[in-house]
């Protein structure tokens, strides 16, 4: 449901590398996705299409979408697990000592520019 | 020639978080905030849960010692700031979203400016019934509470881990009906501790008053830490 703000957020912040490195054209967006950041792709996506046709800069920029797996870290045995699978509890040890690693954030990693 | 005038494409590295200007706004208003010595509370839950009735049984205590304002936020409509004027008193605002089902740094900078803390100790910003979205935004909030409803079931802080990660304060609303629903009170309890151990959990009837003098002892203790 948040995803239009979060692409209001990208599409300003790319707007504002354009000014300062004299873009007139931008190619690319691309962004990194935590499988975990409470992001839907196709409801980003659609937001993105629909916000960048309101962007004279961005118009025909692609925008490349890459997942990052959610990874979990137990601090009783060490191992590292797929945290989409197995949530809090580590699969080793049964631990509940754990704590996300990747796959929270949202993050713009760079864009494509002309 | 056509060559000479192609520019070349370049690519510039941002590796920086979508949030990350909203974050650095939401900084900022806490330490206006702190300078201002006005004390801001994001309360968050689910439509119905009960945030409206809960925020008027802790004004109309907490008003004796503090000068208060609300700020509900709401996609639409005016309803809960109406029947807050109406129940306490305190200058109240509402702040439509227009849509947006969450409320970010920015907006809530301008709600603060729109209802004047120059003359407030304590705002309420009641934030848009959602467990979702307004758990991603910081507002620039002192503190951090939600309010879950018995109804709502003992599975939600499984559900929604966000929210529950975020906030200091758990209120557990309606305890008065546990009897008719299917609620473990003390599992849910473990999950909420497990998702964020720090977090205080009050059980309270806003109805019928239950628990909140609890409530309000814990606002008293977070609000004169926070002017210190």
């Amino acid at each position: 449901m948040h995803e239009l703000s979060i692409v209001m957020e990208v599409v300003k912040q790319v707007k504002k590398l354009a000014e300062e490195h004299n873009v007139t054209k931008v190619q690319s967006v691309t962004v990194e996705v935590g499988e975990v950041s409470g992001v839907v792709k196709e409801y980003f996506l659609d937001a993105f299409n629909w916000m960048k046709q309101r962007n004279e800069l961005m118009k025909d920029c692609e925008l490349n979408y890459i997942t990052i797996e959610a990874i979990s870290y137990c601090e009783d045995c060490k191992k590292t697990y797929q945290t989409t699978r197995y949530a809090k509890e580590c699969p080793y040890c049964h631990s509940t000592r754990t704590y996300l690693v990747s796959g929270k954030d949202f993050m713009i990693k760079e864009i494509k520019v002309i | 020639m056509l060559y000479a005038l192609m520019k070349e494409v370049r690519t510039i590295v941002v590796n920086r978080s979508a949030y990350a200007d909203n974050d650095a706004e939401a900084d900022l208003l806490r330490d206006y905030l702190h300078d201002k010595g006005v004390f801001l509370v994001n309360v968050m839950s689910s439509p119905g849960a009960g945030k409206t009735t809960t925020l008027i049984k802790l004004i109309n205590e907490l008003k004796k010692k503090y000068r208060i304002g609300v700020m509900e936020a709401d996609i639409d409509s005016n309803v809960d700031a109406i029947s807050i004027a109406k129940e306490t008193g305190v200058k109240s605002i509402q702040i439509q979203t227009s849509g947006m089902c969450h409320l970010d740094a920015g907006m809530t900078k301008t709600g603060l400016d729109e209802i004047d803390i120059s003359d407030l100790d304590l705002v309420f910003l009641e934030n848009v019934g959602n467990l979702v979205c307004p758990a991603e935004f910081d507002t620039g909030a002192c503190l951090d509470v939600m309010i879950l409803s018995i109804p709502e079931g003992d599975d939600k802080p499984l559900k929604y881990p966000l929210v529950f990660e975020k906030c200091d304060l758990v209120m557990i609303n309606k305890i008065d009906t546990i009897e008719y629903f299917n609620f473990d009170f003390k599992k849910c309890e473990e999950v909420i501790k497990y998702r964020n151990k720090n977090s205080t959990i009050i059980p309270i009837s806003a109805l019928k008053g239950e628990g909140i003098d609890k409530v309000v002892s814990y606002f008293i203790k977070k609000i004169e830490a926070w002017r210190k």
